[in-house]
């Protein structure tokens, strides 16, 4: 099928925000420490070391319970006092630009921000409550950003620091990336999403600039399956592969060389349901039967600066990435995958049935 | 003297800014990845709701259909008078928990397999999600490479830049006790732990009506029975 390229719609211009330039305190996410550890590393480290910035890590920082939120076993009233805590320490720090790590997180944090301005009467309250318990107090923020935006805002001066380009370097076309965007990015609140609910442009502004092109598939904008409750408890997980299903076999006939997503969730979901359809059903979802690489941000944003691949944590994948490597002719040691930091060899894992490694 | 749950809801302001009026155009439903995949409809509840019917609104709650919506939210996304069904359900959910409705149902009775995880890493690990919660056993469709982080969970984390279970900063780092013991206070001012509690209460009730076995921790028979019970009724055929 012929890609559509975003690029010439215009309609793509809508939804600016406002996005810090410096000076940031890092709300971590629950799911991306466990499963993408190394994208928070590389967050920092490409904020910090390559475009020098300041972010502030902060150990007393916790998960804000959006998981536990959106399966309801955790009040609003609760969660709202959560995330003043966060603007608490956030204010200790003597910052006023945050910059989230989750999109679930991303998503509550605008929630409250909202309910707060319509309803002032729960922000009274919820500074009661944080005081009640914690002796605490707080400012708003003046910014809040996801921390797939920062990367957005600076990704031509990641371009210009870049060692490799997203091109394939056998053709010299350009690579066809798939994106997918949490659904709490923007559904919610599209004016806090760059380019909205419809059209956004976080993640393909970031392909473009790179030298890749965005393939608009049909179910470009359904959900990756979480569903929260309906994957947390074993029973309904029928729900999440289901969802996953769907967009995989949308995307599948444009061939895409890589998924990029920027929320935690989705690309953990959409990389390992992958391998649970190919257990069940002996399908893979390229023509090679290694699968679609599904790619955080930083990841690829990792890649195109040079940095090594096994830094990045592409290993911990189920969906290995060496043909997207080798595609881009980015090279890399094998025998470095599976090693401790002091490159001693771990043993190997279990391989798949169907998927090839 | 009888609940009038509509007085309830509209207490909740999740539940005055999702439901303003419906018009019954069915947009919500055409988009909601729960509505394709489970016997759910969010134009119904929200209907049965805004009719205000006591009753009715009584068997929502004690009802399979609360349960299903995913919370992606994409029927906000979409709704022409600016409703969002989701923000309803979650108004639902927490009249259903609080007036010990939610353990009528299957799907609801699930709740207490969330607390048990999720719920209770919250305040114990200052983490929703934690590598020694994602066990391989109860999450097989992880696949064979979280099997092998699992299996090598301190080489692999400190190789991509972690600091797991370590006092400091960094990922996954060990969560001071201070920190622990502010979240504790904010969950028992604001009603967190209430509902911990109510789940509990009430989930223990249900066991002995199954005549289950329930314990403390999770390691119990009501506990595997409602995390992997599906009675695959949620489905059309």
């Amino acid at each position: 099928m012929k890609p559509i390229d975003s690029e010439t719609k215009h309609t793509w211009n809508v939804y600016q925000k406002d996005i810090a330039n410096d000076n940031f305190y890092y709300a971590r996410s629950c799911i991306r420490q466990n499963f993408f550890p190394a994208s928070e590393h590389m967050f920092l480290h490409i904020l910090r070391n390559v475009l020098g910035k300041h972010v502030y890590d902060d150990p007393n920082h916790t998960t804000c319970t959006g998981i536990g939120y959106h399966s309801d076993i955790v009040p609003f009233e609760t969660i709202q006092t959560v995330v003043a805590r966060h603007f608490s320490l956030m204010t200790e720090a003597g910052l006023e630009n945050i910059a989230i790590s989750c999109v679930t997180s991303f998503g509550i944090y605008t929630e409250i921000l909202d309910t707060w301005h319509h309803f002032p009467e729960q922000l009274e309250q919820t500074r009661e409550f944080l005081y009640k318990a914690t002796k605490r107090e707080f400012n708003l923020p003046k910014t809040i950003a996801h921390t797939s935006d920062i990367i957005y805002k600076f990704r031509h001066e990641i371009a210009e620091k870049s060692t490799y380009s997203l091109v394939n370097i056998e053709t010299g076309n350009p690579l066809q990336a798939v994106e997918h965007i949490g659904c709490h990015y923007a559904k919610m609140f599209p004016n806090k999403g760059i380019g909205g609910a419809e059209f956004p442009q976080v993640l393909s502004g970031m392909i473009q600039a790179w030298g890749g092109n965005v393939v608009d598939y049909p179910e470009r904008r359904h959900c990756c399956g979480f569903g929260f409750r309906n994957y947390l408890v074993q029973a309904n997980r029928g729900y999440s592969i289901s969802n996953t299903q769907k967009k995989l076999e949308s995307m599948k006939p444009y061939n895409p060389d890589f998924i990029l997503t920027n929320c935690p969730g989705c690309a953990m979901f959409i990389d390992k349901w992958q391998y649970t359809i190919s257990e069940m059903e002996g399908k893979t979802y390229d023509a090679h039967g290694y699968g679609i690489p599904v790619l955080t941000y930083e990841e690829l944003a990792g890649l195109v600066l040079g940095i090594n691949p096994w830094d990045l944590g592409l290993q911990i994948h189920q969906i290995q990435s060496d043909r997207l490597l080798q595609k881009i002719g980015i090279p890399y040691d094998s025998t470095m995958k599976y090693t401790d930091s002091k490159g001693n060899a771990l043993p190997k894992p279990n391989v798949p049935t169907y998927i090839l490694q | 003297m009888e609940i009038d749950y509509c007085a309830e809801l509209e207490k909740d302001v999740r539940f005055t800014e999702g439901l303003k009026a419906c018009l019954q155009c069915g947009i919500c439903c055409a988009i909601c990845p729960a509505a394709e995949f489970y016997n759910y409809d969010p134009r119904t509840i929200v209907t049965t709701v805004q009719q205000g019917d006591n009753h009715q609104i009584e068997e929502l709650l004690k009802s399979e259909t609360i349960w299903y919506c995913g919370q992606c939210m994409s029927c906000k996304t979409r709704c022409p008078r600016g409703n969002t069904p989701g923000f309803v359900i979650q108004a639902l959910r927490k009249l259903s928990q609080q007036y010990g409705f939610f353990t009528q149902s299957e799907k609801g009775r699930q709740q207490y397999a969330i607390k048990k995880t999720v719920g209770e890493n919250v305040l114990n690990k200052g983490y929703c999600v934690h590598p020694d919660l994602v066990a391989y056993d109860m999450h097989p469709e992880q696949g064979p490479i979280w099997d092998w982080v699992q299996q090598n969970k301190e080489a692999v984390y400190e190789r991509l830049g972690a600091n797991l279970n370590k006092e400091g900063v960094g990922a996954l780092r060990k969560i001071h006790k201070k920190n622990l013991d502010e979240l504790a206070a904010i969950f028992e001012v604001t009603g967190g732990s209430r509902l911990y509690e109510i789940i509990e209460e009430e989930s223990e009730k249900q066991a002995q009506r199954m005549q289950l076995g329930f314990s403390k921790t999770a390691d119990n028979e009501y506990f595997n029975h409602v995390y992997t019970y599906n009675s695959n009724t949620h489905f059309e055929s």
